[in-house]
């Protein structure tokens, strides 16, 4: 909806990207030296321990956080035009759906706060419910569900408003492995669909290398990429066994092997 | 049966009952004095206990009224005459409830204006909150009288003096309540309205005015018991315009005990009934609001 019209394939662009943050114990490096491209249609993951400024990148295009130094483009423009223009929606690890709210009313609000018709927004409620496979589900209470789809209640209400950039910060992180593997497939189904371009953070090596484009690889104090790996993996349609073929093992080693760099870098 | 015993029933009958006999043992010892009096003017000894306890639950202006009494006086004083009669208690706890529900109205409007003010402006934040807490350590017994005498001097009297009173008291829980209230959405909700971009207003009506109705009925139950009170203590300052609180005045001048416990009873069942109704807001909005059963 708010795109640059195809100007360019690059979506996020960042250029010698840091930033610090001022605590009482003194600075704390979050990000330093960041140089980044994600480009239309990609599905990039970034991995790394806690602390790695993953989430703070991400946090970074979204606006939440300002960086200290370098730049950074969303769309073409800073992240907070990208932000006034609605051009992303955020999936953060907690569902955050408001308790008050059914599942359709949580979906529809980022519609109301962007001043959707009421015509439009059922249609748009009910696309989304279908693409997160929660038909039937949508008069229900946040507290009747369980995490699994509460946390794709969530992506509902992200995809609701069709920015063309998703932003999802470790989504899956607190599910349990069996529902994860679910939510993993259905949302490589969804962004093969919606040709969205996804920025996914997570702590998981088979999560990253299964999902992803690209996976970005990054290390603690201070955050920095220390690889970023292109899958060889074919694009799109991914059964959950291509984890076990010799081709996801070697991406997962190389993943292994850059996380374990990082960390001998630092202790 | 096991209903009976497994719920509230029957403990709470039990306490009622342990009550009830305390307080008409409490009348006979307290009322024995006046009762021995009375018998030596009419020269009457030796009055067998029995006797003598009946006598003292029948006396006319009891130190203490025994239960029946006041019970009778409640009992008359709401059906024994006209509800517009200055006689029926129903008639002065009508004026007293009109004066709370005017008072409780505008302390719950201001309440809420305040906490919104403290919670969306810094300044605010800092300056207000010591005033608030300030105004609620002055005794409302001192300041009641200046408020009623004060705006009766200016033409100012019946229900708005006692109104404001009931207001004085009653916005302290809510701006209490409220400024946590408006303060419990988490820093991932305020975020995700952030990402999209919503404005101050959309952040205060989508998020933090729902987030803050269980807090908000919490304190409206305080602040509707207190605002009771505070009509009735206005009306003690002026026992012109009626209301339980002038009953109460009146029967402590002719040392009309019973007139004086039977409007406390009222006042009382009158707060609880008003509770009652708050909660009633609750559950509807509870209900509503899809909060788990």
């Amino acid at each position: 909806m708010t795109t640059d019209g195809g100007k360019s394939q690059s979506v996020v662009e960042a250029k010698g990207l840091g930033l610090t943050f001022k605590t009482a114990d003194g600075d704390v490096v979050a990000l330093s030296d960041v140089n980044l491209g994600i480009n239309r249609g990609e599905f990039v993951s970034f991995i790394g321990p806690s602390g790695c400024g993953k989430t703070t990148f991400l946090r970074v295009i979204a606006d939440l956080e300002q960086p200290t130094s370098g730049t950074i483009t969303v769309n073409g423009t800073s992240p907070t035009d990208a932000r006034l223009n609605r051009s992303y929606g955020y999936v953060f690890q907690a569902p955050a759906l408001f308790p008050w709210r059914t599942i359709e009313n949580n979906v529809a609000l980022p519609l109301e706060i962007m001043g959707y018709g009421d015509a439009d927004r059922k249609a748009r409620i009910k696309k989304a419910v279908e693409l997160v496979n929660l038909e039937g589900f949508e008069k229900k209470f946040p507290w009747q569900l369980s995490g699994g789809m509460q946390q794709r209640a969530s992506i509902a209400r992200a995809l609701a408003f069709d920015a063309d950039l998703l932003l999802m910060d470790e989504p899956f992180g607190a599910l349990d492995e069996i529902v994860r593997d679910h939510l993993n497939s259905e949302l490589l189904k969804l962004w093969a669909t919606t040709q969205k371009t996804i920025a996914f953070v997570t702590h998981s090596i088979p999560e990253a290398v299964y999902l992803s484009t690209k996976i970005v690889v990054m290390s603690p104090r201070p955050g920095r990429v220390t690889d970023v790996i292109d899958s060889t993996l074919p694009h799109g349609e991914r059964p959950l066994e291509i984890r076990e073929t010799p081709e996801f093992l070697q991406l997962a080693a190389r993943v292994r092997d850059g996380l374990r760099a990082g960390h001998s870098y630092e202790e | 049966m096991r209903g009976l015993m497994g719920g509230k029933t029957v403990p709470v009958l039990i306490v009622l009952l342990a009550i009830v006999l305390f307080w008409y043992v409490m009348a006979i010892v307290m009322n024995a004095p006046w009762q021995d009096t009375l018998n030596g003017r009419a020269n009457l000894t030796n009055v067998p206990f029995t006797e003598f306890a009946l006598q003292t639950f029948t006396q006319d202006k009891p130190v203490l009224p025994a239960p029946h009494q006041v019970v009778g006086a409640i009992w008359t004083g709401l059906f024994g005459s006209a509800i517009t009669a200055p006689r029926s208690l129903a008639f002065h706890a009508g004026i007293t409830l009109g004066a709370t529900l005017l008072g409780f109205g505008m302390g719950t409007l201001l309440g809420v204006v305040l906490a919104v003010m403290i919670v969306h402006n810094n300044a605010s934040d800092r300056s207000l909150m010591p005033w608030i807490i300030a105004s609620q350590t002055v005794p409302i017994l001192a300041i009641a009288p200046m408020v009623v005498v004060g705006l009766g001097a200016v033409g100012v009297t019946g229900l708005i003096p006692k109104a404001l009173i009931s207001m004085y008291l009653s916005f302290f829980p809510v701006v209490v309540g409220m400024v946590k209230g408006l303060r419990t959405p988490e820093q991932i909700q305020l975020d995700l309205m952030r990402t999209y971009n919503a404005s101050p207003l959309q952040v205060f009506l989508k998020l933090r005015w729902p987030a803050s109705v269980p807090i908000l009925f919490a304190s409206m139950k305080v602040g509707i018991a207190i605002s009771l009170i505070g009509a009735v203590v206005g009306e003690l300052s002026n026992n012109a315009g009626g209301g339980l609180g002038v009953r109460l005045l009146t029967g402590s001048y002719n040392g009309q005990t019973i007139q004086i416990w039977a409007a406390l009873f009222i006042a009382a069942a009158l707060a609880a009934i008003l509770v009652i109704l708050v909660g009633w807001g609750e559950k509807l909005a509870n209900r509503r609001m899809g909060v788990r059963a």
